[in-house]
């Protein structure tokens, strides 16, 4: 018998019950239970970032977090944060600078840009460059994520670039 | 690359986790989850319970006593990094924190799995040797202390036993004129350390004292390197007292190499580090 | 915006007014990425869909001797247990050969290996259940009864009387050989200074973020099978399940939604792939793949495990004489369907210094099968190596006549005006720029401050280096690169535009997405062609039940074929609408013209009406044109390249790094890439896929390896073990271009997608010898990782 867990839990905002398999992951959760696809698995073992989700406010890894452990806890995603309109300015950036190809590692990528903007308004291109290394992206060579985020990191200061 | 099933208990309390423990010899203990569950996803392990312990009230504090900086075992490395104590007390803690994983993954992982995984390439066990920090331990016959240097036993061994918990740690706090020094070599930022070195000594009257040279990702546990640095005992850290302490390495530690990544080279970057290291406690 | 003189409605392409063309146009069609609402095959879910997960070999070599699937069957959620015989009912084998690749052979391979497994990681059996947890679940419930058989490893032996033979049908392990040679190549080393280099390329691999996918889906009343695909040529796969399932063509439809990468990794027909369209039409439901990491490091392809002895004669005053290679490569265990592993070795033949005039040219290459992951086409395919080989002899050649790296490159790029021309390999150049494009880059790094400041540097004992790299590249491929070989493989493709009522239009093409931005650059190219807006146009990819047959993309051809097909058809649509235009207008076709959406006089611009009116008249009040009149708002036009059997590009790249000599490890300082792809047609298009291209490559030349112990085992088949580059060790990357369309198309572009990869890791290895020069250190190993520069250096043995 596959055990299963009861959790309550809020994501992007409404609260849900859900009984789970005590081994499914909050990514493969939100992907297959809830059908929010947007987080994507790339390794499912922490090493490539586009599963990357907020829990209780912070980014961390879809893939290394049991949906059990969200019980209680506040998931966000990027459907929900692009809804909100929190990613906007970067989504906006990202699709000008052309800072996406295949769009696998987008969603990661744009959650970990949030994160850093929040820790550090004003990132040089190093730190930049440091603050997204966890999160694998095959197709740019980074350049123009990194230009976005820069860019993005401007004019929040309100810096005209 | 789905985890084989297992059965999942949140315990409330430290009790009621030692206490399922107790209960299922086959359960494994989930603090931050952020080496265990590569491990499950692989199924490199099938536990037949997972003990969440990660919520646990009260074991993620850090405070000060009796010259002791004293760290929760769910203490998070980006809680680590971030903490005032900790930059005061131990600075070489927060050197190494920031040189595990990436933002994500500190934002999950605990000081505590990491130093109770003991994985031979991870910081935090070679900082505690550094530093001469010591581990409390609770089990169901109540607690324990055991010494850094006794913790660590092997590959993902430690003294602890299975039906206890790594409750807190704690090293002295930075003494006067004792200066740290982190360094570590790895291909991308954020990887585990091809090798890595952690340096604590103190710097008076242009010598060295005390110097303990930890490092990690050389063999199958942190390892100090003994003999390089007795022989700089009172010692100034000129380049060639450096390079006499380089020299005794090859005695000292022992390192076992990996695919594209030989022993020798390994010895060799140790020296490096070592060089490196003492120079800057020097300027 | 034009001023230039009236246009009659079939003038040039890229002298239209309001042109998008050379415009950097942001994609249409990735909003929907940016808000993770994108539509990839693991995002799919159909009613009935099941999982499927394989039992794979942990051997390199064994044979199977009883599968054991009564615990698998008991095993919860598990729908079918299913071994290589019981499938081979349902998929027949295939053999991956091509016969321009004469004396090319290989092994028939089954869905499900049968008999034996020949790689780590080859399936031999499948398990089939209503989650990937339980089918995973069912796996490690299955017993195989295993026997252990001798492992080919090492190329290098692959041939020895003593290796054991992988394939005994075939008779030995060589699946092919190819020699070629043009001029007086031993008059031409008597004659000059000899340089001798050994280089060696590591076994990598593509790591696409989004894993193999695939989703298939059998209609039994229908007969009818839907595969959702994450590939790069949805009418080959057509054509593919269609032969080995022995259903129609027609009744297979290919659907490949938004694609997570792909790089040349998912243009080919993998086993479980097709393991689990059988199983589909076996079980009458849908059945589901994706791919773990895991075993996307044990099953995608690998490419690049190349050994090549090269020597180069060059004169005192710097003329290249002579050039002579001896390839190795060891390819897996199968030649991969339906390309060959045989194309990367042939295109070392054939590339290695062709942008140089020098006609004494000597190649070998031998290919061998060995126990390891099948090596296929992957990004830049051969290029590198090529391009790595050839450059790296030009420096060493350079170093030896005591001449500057720049200077000997000048004096023996085909000259600019020398086109078309025939390079010693055999390669017809249309048109390249080579020493523009050299002239451009040495501009653009400031070469000679540069030079100035790695010596004064040196005095600090600080180790910088320059490495350059010219390189050719083969884009926009006739049918003489497969379809001649007896692929049924497209190399042209089709547009279809169609007008609706509202005035918009509807593009819909043989080529497809994989992030590069084909969309876009159709969009772009269509707005232009018709006159309309891009907002107008919508473009729609990747099914083969709504695209007209194409090629789909690799090999650099999605912009340059594609783009050709869709002015073509651009251009027969917008005569279609101003022929209704001119009867409701009651004027001659030749005197309008479609601009922004409206027809327009062509003499003045003068607005006439709407595409949007000229719709609802030609759909809705048919009855108010002339009854020997009938409308056609919907055009189709397809291309292939005619003229050449390519389209050579041509570009230089230069690294500038620092070794630290104490450590080994390299630092990435800057970048440039100098690049000719004919007619650029979104600028910012063009610079990502170098950017992407270029940073690939240096994980080749600096990162990435796929490790392997004598006994054929993977050791680093992980993404915490297999270094792929991140953001915080790449550089800077600076691009310029220089354009050279080709006279091919009237649209003039080649391809731009493999540029980067071609030229990197001989810009790299270039720099890294350059830096460590004044230490009489050479090295040619791909991945130069810190152990081997420490080696080279004597720090370690």
């Amino acid at each position: 018998m596959e055990p299963m867990i009861d959790i309550q839990t809020s994501v992007n905002g409404a609260n849900l019950s859900a009984r789970v398999p005590a081994r499914q992951t909050l990514v493969d959760f939100l992907r297959y239970h809830l059908e929010l696809t947007g987080s994507h698995v790339g390794c499912e073992h922490g090493s490539c970032g586009a599963c990357t989700i907020r829990l209780d406010g912070d980014i961390v890894r879809g893939c290394l977090v049991l949906a059990a452990q969200a019980d209680g806890a506040a998931v966000e995603t990027i459907e929900g944060l692009s809804d909100s309109g929190e990613l906007a300015d970067l989504q906006a950036t990202f699709h000008a600078r052309n800072a996406l190809q295949c769009g696998y590692c987008t969603p990661g990528m744009l959650l970990t840009a949030q994160a850093l903007l929040a820790d550090n308004p004003a990132p040089s291109r190093e730190e930049i460059r440091a603050y997204i290394s966890g999160n694998y992206c095959r197709c740019t060579g980074y350049q123009a994520i990194v230009d976005a985020i820069e860019s993005v990191a401007a004019a929040r200061r309100g810096v005209i670039s | 690359m789905k985890p084989a099933p297992f059965n999942y208990i949140k315990p409330s309390s430290i009790g009621d986790a030692l206490a399922a423990l107790g209960e299922h010899p086959e359960a494994v203990l989930l603090a931050g989850g952020q080496s265990l569950l590569p491990m499950l996803n692989m199924r490199l392990v099938a536990p037949s319970h997972v003990i969440d312990i990660g919520a646990l009230p009260a074991m993620n504090e850090v405070s000060i006593a009796d010259g002791w900086l004293r760290m929760g075992a769910l203490l998070r490395h980006c809680d680590l990094a971030a903490s005032p104590t900790v930059a005061e007390a131990a600075p070489l803690l927060q050197a190494a924190a920031r040189h595990i994983g990436h933002p994500a993954i500190r934002n999950r992982g605990t000081i505590g799995g990491s130093l109770a995984l003991a994985d031979p390439a991870a910081e935090l066990p070679a900082c505690l040797l550094a530093l001469g920090g010591r581990l409390v331990i609770e089990g169901l016959d109540g607690e324990r202390v055991v010494e850094a240097a006794a913790f660590f036993t092997g590959t993902f061994e430690t003294a602890l036993r299975r039906d206890e918990i790594l409750r807190a740690v704690e090293v002295p706090v930075l003494a006067p004129k004792y200066r740290s020094e982190f360094h570590e070599l790895a291909r991308r930022l954020g990887d585990y350390a091809l090798v890595g070195l952690a340096a604590h000594g103190q710097i008076d009257n242009g010598g060295v004292h005390d110097l303990r040279l930890a490092f990690f990702a050389v063999g199958d546990k942190p390892a100090l390197a003994v003999a390089a640095a007795r022989s700089l005992e009172g010692k100034s850290l000129s380049e060639a007292n450096i390079a006499a302490a380089v020299a005794l390495l090859a005695d000292d530690i022992h390192p076992i190499g990996q695919p594209g990544y030989g022993e020798r080279t390994k010895l060799h970057h140790c020296g490096v580090l070592v060089k490196r290291a003492l120079s800057r406690m020097a300027a | 915006m034009s001023d230039t003189p009236p246009h009659g409605p079939l003038h040039a392409v890229l002298d239209r007014p309001n042109s998008y063309i050379g415009r950097s146009v942001p994609r249409p069609n990735v909003r929907r990425l940016l808000q993770g609402r994108g539509n990839y095959v693991d995002d799919i879910r159909l009613p009935r869909m099941v999982h499927v997960a394989f039992v794979r070999s942990p051997y390199a070599h064994a044979r199977i001797d009883g599968i054991d699937t009564a615990a698998a069957l008991n095993s919860p959620g598990v729908v079918a247990v299913v071994t290589g015989a019981e499938l081979a009912e349902y998929c027949t084998p295939w053999v991956g050969v091509l016969s321009h690749l004469a004396g090319l052979k290989s092994q028939p391979q089954h869905a499900i290996a049968i008999q034996k497994a020949s790689w780590q990681g080859e399936a031999v059996a499948a398990v089939v259940a209503e989650t990937r947890a339980q089918a995973e679940d069912g796996v490690d419930a299955v017993q195989v009864q295993w026997t252990e058989l001798p492992i080919v490893a090492d190329m290098e032996t692959a041939l020895d009387d003593q290796t054991p033979v992988i394939h005994p049908d075939l008779g030995d392990n060589l699946a092919w050989q190819r020699s070629f040679e043009a001029g007086d190549v031993d008059a031409a080393f008597a004659a000059g200074t000899v340089v001798d280099e050994e280089f060696s390329f590591g076994r990598h691999t593509g790591v696409t973020v989004e894993p193999r996918a695939i989703l298939s889906s059998y209609e039994p009343a229908e007969g009818r099978l839907t595969v959702h695909h994450s590939c790069q040529a949805p009418h080959m796969m057509q054509n593919i399940f269609a032969t080995h399932l022995g259903l129609e063509e027609h009744d297979v439809r290919v659907i490949c939604g938004d694609v997570g990468g792909s790089y040349g990794i998912k243009v080919h027909a993998y086993a479980d792939e097709m393991a689990t369209a059988a199983l589909s039409v076996m079980l009458r439901r849908p059945v589901k793949f994706i791919a773990d990491r895991l075993e996307s490091f044990l099953t995608d392809i690998h490419a690049r495990d190349h050994r090549v002895r090269a020597r180069m004669a060059i004169s005192e005053s710097g003329k290249i004489l002579g050039i002579e290679i001896d390839d190795l490569t060891g390819i897996g265990p199968y030649s991969v369907y339906p390309r060959t592993s045989g194309i990367e070795a042939n295109q070392i033949v054939n590339l290695t210094g062709a942008q140089y005039t020098c006609g004494n040219y000597r190649a070998k290459t031998t290919v061998v099968f060995q126990n390891k992951v099948p090596m296929c086409q992957y990004r830049a395919v051969g290029h590198p190596i090529a391009t790595a080989v050839t450059e790296g002899l030009v420096d060493a050649a350079a170093a030896a006549i005591g001449m500057d790296p720049i200077e000997v490159r000048r004096r023996n790029l085909i000259p600019d005006d020398a086109y078309p021309c025939t390079a010693a390999t055999g390669l017809s150049f249309e048109g390249l720029s080579h020493h523009r494009a050299l002239a451009r880059l040495v501009e653009l790094m400031d070469y000679d401050s540069l030079r100035a400041e790695q010596e004064r540097l040196r005095g600090d004992g600080i180790y910088r280096g320059i490495g350059i790299a010219t390189f050719i590249e083969l884009t926009n491929p006739s049918a003489m690169f497969y379809g001649v070989g007896g692929a049924r493989i497209s190399a042209q493709d089709g547009c279809t535009l169609r007008l609706d009522a509202k005035g918009n239009v509807i593009c819909t093409t043989g080529v497809t997405e994989q992030g590069q931005g084909a969309e876009a650059v159709m969009a772009q190219v269509t707005a232009t062609a018709v006159g309309v807006t891009i907002d107008k146009v919508r473009v729609i990819t990747g099914d083969t039940d709504v695209v007209p047959y194409g090629g789909g993309t690799w090999a650099s051809r999605a912009a340059g074929i594609g783009g050709e097909a869709a002015v073509q058809a651009g251009k027969a649509l917008r005569e279609n609408i101003l022929k209704v235009a001119g009867i409701i207008l009651q004027a001659e076709p030749e005197t309008l013209d479609i601009r922004e959406g409206r027809v327009v006089d062509g003499a003045d611009g003068n607005d006439r009406i709407g595409l949007d009116e000229v719709g609802r008249i030609a759909y809705y009040r048919a009855d108010t044109l002339p009854k020997d009149f009938q409308s056609e708002l919907v055009a189709t036009r397809h291309y292939v390249p005619k003229l050449f059997p390519f389209a050579f590009t041509n570009g230089v790249q230069a690294s500038w790094l620092e070794v630290d000599i104490e450590t080994g490890f390299v630092t990435l300082l800057k970048h440039w890439a100098v690049e000719d792809c004919g007619t650029v047609i979104n600028p910012q298009l063009v610079d990502e896929q170098i950017r992407g291209g270029v940073v690939q490559g240096i994980g080749g030349a600096l990162f990435e390896h796929c490790l392997y112990d004598d006994h054929g085992q993977l050791l680093n088949g992980s993404m915490m073990d297999y270094l792929t580059p991140m953001a915080a060790e790449m550089p800077d990357i600076e691009v310029a271009h220089v354009e050279t369309p080709t006279a091919d198309s009237e649209l003039g572009a080649k391809g731009a997608g493999e540029a980067g990869t071609a030229g990197a890791p001989a810009a790299v290895l270039n720099a890294i010898n350059d830096a460590l020069m004044p230490l009489d250190v050479r090295l040619n190993i791909h991945p130069a990782t810190p152990e081997r520069i420490l080696a080279a250096l004597g720090t370690v043995g």
